[in-house]
């Protein structure tokens, strides 16, 4: 967790541009693929998606290490559409209750598509962007206030060091006989006391976290930023992107007549 | 250099401190944790703060760093009852932003930010000083503390304790402060981390001039770098908070029989603990356990899409043997995974390669392998005490928490009274575990481990921040175990509590890093 929020490293050209620019690509994006559900705009966006990879510094590989969970979401989600959703056409496949036809297919691989390629914009957000410069262009250019972003940001640091206090509380309790193995109501009941113990370490964390940054005099009104979030040329590409992206997605699929918005039905 | 292409860097102006009468109650407590403190420090002055735990230094620094008490939006005080006046230059520290800086104990909430050069920027962002400013102190400070080798955006996850520290140091150098406030800096630190923060300080005093008070256990760690020691107790109606206050020879030589009453590592001394049996510490016992080319890490095995991938070992090739009635103290520098070797040993942690195998002395009928007895069979075969007591507290009251062993284990209820008694924590039955001082915490950590009657016992940094009386009780203590026949594992990086318990070193050095 620590060291994949980390981008020591990654030298790609969209690092450089304005968080909140690329959050606004990503956003217009999701906001039109949101809108239908069918297997030519996922298809287009997502083509888009991969050409952008090299551009945020992601490789195969990587998407597969951070992500699977995602992509497996995706790909179960398109299986059971394509057994359930009502058919028609002609029938692929017959076992019982379970039946694939044409138009479920259809309508399967456009939402196994669409689940991917909502979920790889955020990917690829993520992986080209540092969250203390997201910190920087949400309190310097979206004039959110600084004390909720900036506390925030200082949590989030913390959350890593939870994950390793909640496997080190783990074992502590396993040392007083507190077994984490066993039947289900046994683990629920050991993943509930650990949860405790984690909760009183976080909170006792959390305010000395808190009393640190006040003695650094955090919290007054005025405050200058030593990292100046700046707009720049690349951003305007980064958005014209996102419009570009966004646009040929919807024409391709209504010249192609495939548009169908999912609030209308199916 | 950066500092001096930026123009000379503003003086920085010395602190006055002045307490008269003052007192602080923290809402929702019985008792004033400061009560008619009179104090005076000069600007550049450099004092050490001493005294029982309970006479309420940190309360001390806090108020002094103006981070005391429930603040309302208005900055003033909420429930807490404040009395007299604490002054800094003349006026409310918490009227006075980044006048003083505070640097407290635990290293991982010392850091703010992920990357090292935006740590040190966050003070002087806060104080509003312009951008150009911002990086010419963030470079100066970074280079007064020792650590300009890093690059600004180094993350400091990856730093040690002691590097943590002294980043702490430079984010509150970046504020110019005239007073720096330590609260224990060094109490988590190993030996050369201790050091490392020590004359970093001393360097940046040396430098700025700044007014220092510090708060530390450790006297000879200090002793030579301050003008003056301050002794506080508890204050009450009649007597002042102030018991003691003068140059550190003097009030050392005048205190000395009481400060070491009162638990004060006082330089020069050891405290007297129990000296092993001869016989039984000649005397080599059966064999117990055994640690064959073992390889270690605290992480698990991660899943990378289908693989998964074994993790790193933090160290491997291992060996070692945990004998009955012997001490091992596995000792070693900061990072090589002595904890990590400690709590694989103690059937806490999965090995990565090689084995841990109990004897039949041991195992008694559970099975060789540590790691894969039931939490109730390993209780009562190898007992681990965390450094942190906090983590291991699983009820809301002391007895409880000692009976919940034997109660699990269905016997040895009866053994509980003596282990109050014996480590004075009979007046503390009904109280919670949570709300007890550091040596409570650590004397009831080992009573309940004890309660399971385990015939190994583990120790993972057991004398860290103790205060003397409760080092040296925990040294007596495990010295009459270890005659009883039991084994004791410390990972110490205390050389007087490994000489103290006699035994085997078993020193770890760092691995050679391992290709991948």
């Amino acid at each position: 967790m620590r060291q994949e929020l980390n981008l020591r490293g990654n030298q790609a050209l969209l690092t450089r541009a304005n968080p909140l620019s690329k959050f606004a690509a990503v956003f217009l994006i999701t906001a039109v693929l949101a809108l239908s559900i069918d297997w030519v705009s996922a298809s287009v966006a997502l083509a888009f998606e991969f050409l952008l990879f090299p551009l945020a510094g992601l490789t195969l590989t990587l998407l597969w290490q951070r992500g699977w969970p995602l992509i497996l979401a995706a790909a179960v989600g398109g299986w059971s559409t394509s057994i359930l959703a009502p058919d028609s056409g002609r029938t692929l496949i017959d076992v019982g209750i379970w039946t694939m036809s044409e138009g479920s297919l259809e309508l399967g691989a456009g939402f196994m598509l669409r689940g991917l390629a909502i979920a790889l914009p955020a990917v690829l957000l993520m992986s080209c962007t540092d969250p203390t410069d997201l910190a920087d262009a949400l309190a310097q250019k979206a004039r959110l206030p600084h004390r909720f972003v900036l506390s925030t940001l200082a949590a989030m640091r913390l959350v890593g060091l939870m994950a390793e206090e909640w496997q080190t509380i783990g074992m502590a309790r396993r040392a007083r006989g507190v077994g984490s193995r066993g039947s289900a109501a046994q683990r629920i009941k050991a993943t509930l006391g650990q949860s405790f113990g984690l909760l009183v370490q976080a909170i006792r964390r959390a305010s000395r976290l808190a009393v640190t940054m006040e003695a650094r005099g955090f919290g007054g009104g005025r405050r200058t930023w030593a990292r100046e979030s700046t707009f720049r040329p690349l951003d305007i590409w980064v958005l014209s992107g996102g419009v570009v992206m966004a646009g040929t997605a919807v024409l391709a699929a209504v010249s192609l007549g495939t548009w169908n918005m999912v609030w209308l039905g199916s | 250099m950066t500092s001096l292409s930026c123009g000379a860097s503003v003086a920085v102006r010395p602190a006055a401190v002045s307490a008269q009468g003052w007192g602080w109650q923290h809402a929702g407590r019985a008792k004033p944790a400061v009560r008619s403190l009179d104090l005076d420090i000069r600007p550049g002055e450099r004092v050490l703060l001493l005294g029982p735990s309970g006479a309420g230094k940190s309360t001390l620094l806090h108020a002094l760093a103006g981070v005391l008490g429930d603040m309302n939006d208005d900055g003033e005080a909420g429930d807490s009852d404040e009395s007299g006046s604490l002054l800094v230059d003349g006026a409310p520290p918490r009227e006075q932003r980044g006048r003083a800086g505070l640097m407290q104990q635990d290293p991982e909430t010392q850091v703010v930010l992920s990357r090292v050069g935006d740590d040190v920027a966050f003070g002087a962002e806060n104080l509003a000083v312009p951008r150009e400013e911002i990086w010419a102190r963030v470079h100066e400070a970074l280079n007064d503390v020792g650590l300009s080798h890093l690059p600004l955006d180094h993350p400091t996850a990856a730093l040690s304790g002691g590097q943590k520290q002294r980043l702490a140091l430079a984010g509150i150098l970046a504020m110019r402060p005239g007073l720096i406030l330590l609260d224990e800096p060094t109490a988590n630190l190993d030996p050369a981390g201790v050091l490392e923060v020590r004359d970093a300080v001393v360097r940046c005093l040396d430098k700025t001039g700044a007014t220092l008070v510090v708060v530390e256990h450790r006297v000879a760690v200090w002793k030579d770098v301050v003008d003056r020691i301050v002794v506080l107790q508890p204050g009450s109606a009649t007597e002042e908070a102030v018991l003691l206050d003068g140059p550190p020879d003097q009030v050392l030589a005048e205190a000395r029989t009481m400060l070491i009453a009162a638990g004060v590592w006082v330089p020069g001394f050891v405290p007297d603990t129990r000296l092993r049996g001869q016989e039984a510490a000649a005397g080599a016992g059966s064999l117990l356990l055994a640690a064959e080319n073992l390889a270690v890490s605290r992480e698990r095995a991660r899943r990378r899409g289908f693989r998964k991938v074994p993790p790193v070992p933090v160290q491997a090739g291992i060996s070692a043997q945990v004998r009955a009635g012997q001490a091992l103290a596995i000792t070693g520098p900061n990072g090589v995974g002595k904890s990590t070797f400690a709590l694989t040993l103690a059937g806490l942690l999965e090995p990565v390669a090689g084995k841990v195998s109990a004897t039949l002395d041991l195992s008694r009928g559970a099975g060789i392998d540590p790691y894969g007895w039931k939490a109730e069979q390993l209780i009562e075969r190898i007992g681990t005490v965390f450094q942190e007591p906090e983590h291991q507290f699983v009820t809301g009251k002391v007895l409880d928490e000692l009976l919940f062993g034997p109660r699990h284990l269905g016997h040895g209820e009866e053994r509980v009274d003596e282990l109050l008694e014996r480590l004075r924590l009979t007046h503390l039955v009904d109280a919670n575990p949570y709300t007890l001082s550091g040596g409570e915490k650590r004397r009831l950590s080992v009573a309940t481990v004890l309660a399971a009657h385990p015939q190994v016992l583990v120790l993972d940094e057991p004398t860290f921040g103790q205060d003397a009386n409760t080092w040296a009780e925990l040294a007596s203590f495990l010295s009459e175990l270890l005659d009883a026949g039991t084994a004791v594992v410390s990972v110490t990086h205390d050389a007087e509590f490994t000489a103290a318990l006699g035994g085997t070193e078993f020193r770890m050095a760092a691995a050679e890093p391992v290709a991948r």
